[in-house]
């Protein structure tokens, strides 16, 4: 039996607009994806990745055609279409899978290169796929050695140290709009990790007060404790336009908080003073029309990705570095991937299993006399599902990474349970 | 001698316009700096050939097209040094300095004899009433250049097409502000320039003092866009896009008054 395959399927900002993307996020969390996946046969081991800058799902299969089929039915057949998710999506398999696993890590393919944001956001959901179960050995072992890579890249070359995050493009264009942003005030709307770095930013600068509005109160208090802001609730978003100047949202909703209707008749009421709207959540919170009112300026992440570009060529020369060290690991990933011990065994196991069915099957049929054709087919086939069925557990067992047993234990407790090295006390 | 200054001034004039292009090209700082010493010392040239324009003629040299129109590049000119002085513009320079040249190179083709006074020049308020009205052009002059300038910016924001002028110009709030500026300042002058040419115009014409003439319709028309714009600005606080087209617009009847300027009743070139 050949090793399976490592398969990676994705979407990134590079390959689909934020419309397809914010319907193929996984809104509702990893807990039911990640179970939906787990019920899929042809799968050993997944992995979800979904932030509002890409959705990956990283699997090991053994028949990737059909199993790429599967996932994506299972993952978006209700959002997208079949054609739109095929016209997007990219696939990588094993070696090229790794590669591209470490550069997401490693910030090198994010819209702000550099940004330290994804690291943790991987981390996150690998938490999931462990707790759940659904990452095994392979997995295991290839994403943390794509943290050790990352943390490998930021202390060797100097990629994180020009652009940290999103709102690094947002203050620029801030500038470009308010002159400097001193004495402007900023309301933050959704608390999550995204408004706090934007805050952070924006603080830098010496904005004059910082507003949050929150869903839950409580963690709009916490947030605004932290730069002396205030805190408002969500209700009171429309009535504050008129006060503040610089907008960033980046709720979880899944609808539009604030419309062009919202935000038109504020303008005469702000004496036409300039108003800058990020929206860097997906599904969008900000309606686009927004940005069609006068001395008004919308931003969504697609756009903040223009302004990013710009500034790319200074550091182009780190990236150049950083991908030397992404493909080093990459080839010392594929060298363990090859000498994966278990996999002698999972052979041997395997031919074992299919000797005793045919020696039975071989008695059995003797015996039955005359079976047509297709009656004998459906006899092997049962034979060799049964087979394969009861083999299914001792195989995962040795491919998944036990927190207590060492591999080698585990190649060893199988191989005596099987009888593979044939040392002769219970032969049968 | 004169017109050997006003040659050097305009050499001067284009040899800044052409360093600042290359600054607003390359966006070296030091090429900004040489196009400043340039374009301060073509100003300072100019003036002193006014000065000697002046003493030859006898009188404020602002009787013919060459004239006026010069005395128009070089208040631009030193208009924009004023403003230079309070604030930074980033490359306003670059699009004043086109200006000037513009209009010297038009002031060079105009025949540059000097005439003598007409009959209703002779009085002191000539002199008072069109140097205010020519200097408050020069401040709405580069108030329009702020407006084409944050149009051009606005334009690059709000598509998100970030091209070649997005880095080159300045932020949207420093374009407003340099509108509010010239505005002000140009407007102010220009009342003042309206209302000493009433008084000239009873001086000379007695009681019959209103003229259908074009050139005192076009200003008057252009006095009220200025007036509606300010108006708007400070009550309503309109700002931006809007009040950059007004500027916009009201400096074209101002260019529209200019022509009538040559051709009307006063006829200066006559």
């Amino acid at each position: 039996m050949a090793r399976d395959t490592i398969v990676l399927l994705g979407v990134n900002h590079k390959t689909t607009p934020l419309a397809v993307r914010e319907k193929m996020a996984l809104a509702s969390g990893y807990d039911q994806p990640l179970a939906d996946l787990r019920r899929l046969d042809c799968l050993d081991e997944c992995f979800l990745l979904s932030t509002c800058n890409r959705v990956e799902v990283l699997f090991t299969c053994n028949d990737p055609d059909s199993a790429r089929r599967q996932v994506l039915d299972m993952l978006f057949a209700g959002s997208v279409s079949r054609e739109e998710v095929a016209g997007c999506i990219y696939q990588h398999r094993d070696e090229e899978a790794v590669r591209h696993l470490f550069l997401v890590a490693s910030s090198l393919d994010s819209m702000i290169v550099g940004e330290s944001q994804i690291l943790g956001q991987l981390k996150e959901a690998y938490r999931f796929a462990s707790e759940k179960k659904t990452s095994g050995m392979v997995l295991n072992k290839l994403l943390h050695k794509s943290f050790s890579v990352a943390k490998r890249v930021r202390t060797e070359t100097k990629i994180g140290a020009s652009a940290v995050s999103i709102s690094y493009a947002a203050v620029e264009l801030g500038k470009k709009i308010f002159g400097d942003l001193k004495e402007k005030r900023v309301m933050l709307v959704g608390a999550g990790e995204m408004a706090e770095l934007a805050a952070e930013h924006l603080v830098g600068q010496g904005v004059a007060e910082v507003i949050v509005a929150n869903r839950t109160f409580e963690r709009a208090v916490k947030l605004a404790g932290c730069y002396h802001g205030r805190a408002i609730g969500l209700e009171e978003l429309v009535e504050q336009l008129q006060d503040v100047d610089i907008i960033v949202s980046s709720t979880g909703a899944p609808d539009l908080i604030l419309t062009r209707e919202d935000v038109a008749p504020v303008m005469p009421k702000r004496r036409y003073q300039p108003l800058f709207f990020i929206d860097i959540a997906v599904p969008r919170d900000l309606d686009p029309a927004i940005n069609e009112i006068d001395n008004v300026y919308l931003y969504d992440i697609d756009d903040l990705n223009n302004v990013v570009e710009m500034n790319k060529s200074e550091r182009d020369k780190e990236a150049v570095k950083a991908s030397r060290i992404v493909e080093e690991e990459t080839l010392k990933f594929c060298g363990w991937l090859e000498n994966m011990e278990v996999t002698p065994t999972i052979i041997e196991m395997r031919s074992m299993a299919d000797q005793i069915c045919r020696d039975e099957l071989g008695r059995t049929l003797g015996r039955l006399g005359s079976l047509t054709d297709k009656e004998k087919k459906t006899l092997e086939k049962m034979a060799s599902s049964i087979c394969s069925k009861m083999l299914h557990h001792p195989i995962r067992y040795l491919k998944t990474d036990h927190p207590c047993v060492d591999q080698q234990k585990r190649v060893e407790v199988v191989r005596t349970l099987f009888n593979l090295d044939r040392d002769g006390s219970d032969g049968s | 001698m004169s017109y050997l200054l006003f040659q050097v001034s305009f050499v001067a004039y284009i040899l800044a316009m052409t360093v600042y292009l290359v600054f607003f090209f390359t966006q070296k700082k030091y090429v900004r700096g040489l196009a400043r010493k340039l374009f301060f010392a073509a100003a300072l040239l100019h003036t002193a050939n006014i000065i000697s324009r002046l003493v030859a003629a006898g009188h404020t040299p602002i009787t013919s097209v060459h004239e006026v129109i010069s005395f128009f590049a070089w208040s631009i000119a030193w208009c924009y040094l004023s403003f230079r002085w309070r604030y930074t513009v980033k490359n306003f320079g670059t699009f004043s300095s086109i200006l000037v040249v513009l209009l010297m190179l038009v002031s060079a083709l105009a025949p540059h004899a000097i005439l003598p006074l007409s009959q209703t020049q002779h009085s002191w308020l000539f002199p008072v009433h069109a140097s205010l009205a020519i200097v408050a052009d020069a401040f709405l002059a580069l108030a329009c250049i702020g407006g084409l300038m944050y149009l051009l910016q606005e334009r690059e924001l709000k598509q998100k097409r970030f091209g070649f002028f997005y880095s080159r110009l300045p932020s949207l709030e420093s374009l407003d502000k340099l509108n509010q500026h010239c505005l002000s300042i140009g407007f102010t002058l220009m009342t003042l320039g309206m209302f000493t040419g009433y008084i000239w115009a009873r001086q000379i014409w007695g009681g019959r003092n209103w003229h259908w003439d074009p050139k005192i319709v076009w200003a008057m028309i252009t006095w009220f866009l200025y007036a509606a714009l300010m108006h708007q600005r400070f009550t309503m606080g309109w700002r931006g896009r809007r009040a950059a087209i007004v500027t916009i617009v009201a400096f074209v009847a101002v260019l529209l008054t200019l022509v009538f300027l040559f051709k009307g009743v006063h006829g200066h070139g006559a």
